[in-house]
């Protein structure tokens, strides 16, 4: 599927957070978005999900979910989201149980999630038990579950040190290219947009607007190749370049 | 180059670590120092008797039967009034920890009603119910009701936002939420507020047995103090710290079995 974001401005209040995003998400691409940090990153994301209504302008989809697909528009978040109550399987079963399936196929879909991204044998664990990475996998699981139309990911890899990093970005991709869901992907991490994404799109600092929008040009296999280091390390420059001054400039606003 | 001394330390100290005997000794210390105070005759035994007399006197009250007939009838009223209490708590506590309306119109209520001592309003639910059993029951929920709410509404209030915005991105209906997110997540809060209101219960079943009861543990304490059996009294007081402790290890217990997840 993909989405059309027409004219989306916010305001909290007095406080205007996004102006003028016009933005179109392809089918089946990966669309990381950058910007400094309180540039409206998140609002731009739950707006594109359904989960707030902006003041202005409007997000439609186009296109036909997967066979199968619960849950069209589906968020991976930052700080995991689980319920310290449930086991890993109990967690990933959340997202199915309001749903008209039968029991078998529940824990079918349940079980082939957890082996496909390696937490079949934590399935009775308690997420409070797992290591940072472990939990974002459970995360991830969960999201895949419902077999989403658009993957919104909001910072899913920020609170995971650097090797945990890298890790989830290889295994993250191998999954992802099965069925290249159409994804939206929040990183402040340039290397990681620039290992996921198709296109970067750049924000300005609050009231955010689209900036500029980077193609990769690199084949995604490719990137960390010894070849690619020279166009990696150019777009890194141009992306810097486009950010430096917004981050700079939102370090020195109040925080609102 | 000077000779490499190694750098002080400083660090250490500052941690609690259990110490399963000197708790023992200390109660032991307790025990000991009031068994000498009464031995030696420097405290009256009318006024304090010794531990030794005290649990002799428990013997044989246990024995007779008299103490569990008592110490049923309290727990009685403290099991009917805590139930009710911690019922209509939870309700009224859930709804306003999820209900916009219900907490406007809720917190002043509670705000001004949970600081009245209960035990003041018994003539009133006496006056309503009448003196045997439900006015002792009312004046236990009426206090139990009150630190319920709050922990009810306080335990809501502390399941983070982003749970719930997780159940509403995949299209949970609200009922779900409710049922399997926010109370959950209160449950916690509610099961440390089980403490408290477990106290209270107590604390008000004395008081009440104390203004009018024949039966109950408040009303064999007092009634051995107006004939100067103070080692009845006792033997009573040691029994109420027994009651007290054996509800603190169900409210344990359930915490166990509900939050094994922690
Ligand atoms: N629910 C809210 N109410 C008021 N202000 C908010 C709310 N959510 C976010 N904001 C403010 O909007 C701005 C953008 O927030 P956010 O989209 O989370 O930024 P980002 O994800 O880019 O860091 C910030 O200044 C933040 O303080
Ligand atoms: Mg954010």
């Amino acid at each position: 599927m993909e989405l059309l974001v027409e004219g989306v401005g916010h305001a909290f209040g007095a406080l205007p957070v996004l102006e003028g995003v016009d933005l179109e998400v392809r089918a089946g691409e990966i669309l990381s978005l950058i910007g400094p940090s309180g540039c409206g990153k998140s609002t731009l994301l739950a707006i594109m999900g359904g989960l707030l209504r902006p003041t202005r302008g409007r997000v439609a989809a186009r296109g036909t979910p997967p066979a199968g697909c619960l849950n069209p528009f589906t968020y991976v978040f930052q700080d995991f989201a689980l319920l310290p109550w449930r086991t890993v399987a109990g967690n990933v079963a959340l997202a199915l149980e309001h749903h008209p399936l039968s029991r078998a196929e529940r824990r079918e879909r349940v079980a082939a999630a957890l082996s496909t991204i390696g937490l079949a044998e934590f399935a009775r664990t308690y997420p409070g038990r797992l290591s940072g990475g472990m939990r974002q996998r459970v995360g991830i699981a969960r999201a895949l579950v419902v077999r989403p139309a658009v993957l919104l990911l909001d910072e899913p890899l920020s609170a995971l040190d650097a090797q945990t990093r890298e890790l989830l970005i290889e295994e993250f991709l191998a999954l992802w290219q099965r069925d290249r869901t159409t994804a939206v992907h929040i990183t402040h991490n340039l290397g990681e947009a620039l290992r996921l994404a198709d296109r970067i799109v750049v924000l300005s600092r609050r009231p955010g607007r689209i900036k500029a929008t980077v193609a990769v040009d690199v084949p995604r296999e490719g990137r960390t190749r010894p070849e690619a280091a020279g166009r990696i390390a150019a777009l890194h420059a141009v992306l810097w370049d486009l950010l430096r001054e917004e981050a700079r400039a939102a370090a020195r606003e109040l925080a609102a | 180059m000077s000779e490499a001394r190694s750098v002080p330390f400083r660090g250490g100290g500052f941690v609690l670590r259990p110490r399963r005997g000197l708790s023992l000794a200390a109660l032991a210390a307790l025990l000991a120092a009031w068994q000498a105070a009464t031995g030696s005759g420097w405290a009256n035994p009318l006024f304090l008797p010794a531990p030794t007399t005290v649990a002799a006197t428990l013997w044989e009250l246990a024995a007779s039967g008299a103490l569990t007939e008592h110490l049923l009838a309290s727990a009685r009223r403290v099991a009917l009034g805590w139930t009710l209490g911690t019922a209509a708590g939870l309700a009224v506590g859930l709804a306003m920890g999820i209900f916009s309306a219900a907490r406007a119109a809720g917190l002043p209520l509670v705000s001004a009603i949970f600081p009245i001592p209960k035990i003041a309003v018994l003539p009133l639910f006496i006056l309503w119910f009448g003196i045997g059993e439900p006015s002792k029951v009312a004046t236990i929920a009426a206090g139990v009701f009150f630190p319920t709410v709050i922990a009810a509404f306080s335990g809501v209030d502390a399941v983070p936002r982003t749970l719930v915005r997780m159940g509403q991105s995949f299209g949970m209906p609200a009922w779900a939420i409710v049922a399997k997110i926010v109370v959950p997540g209160a449950l916690p809060t509610v099961l440390a507020g089980f403490r408290i209101s477990v106290a209270i219960a107590i604390i008000l079943v004395v008081a009440a047995e104390m203004i009018g009861a024949d039966a109950g543990l408040g009303a064999f304490v007092l009634t051995a103090g107006n004939l100067m059996r103070t080692d009845q009294l006792l033997a009573g007081v040691v029994v109420l710290s027994a009651l007290g402790l054996a509800a603190a290890g169900l409210v344990s217990a359930a915490e166990r079995l509900l939050l094994r997840w922690r």
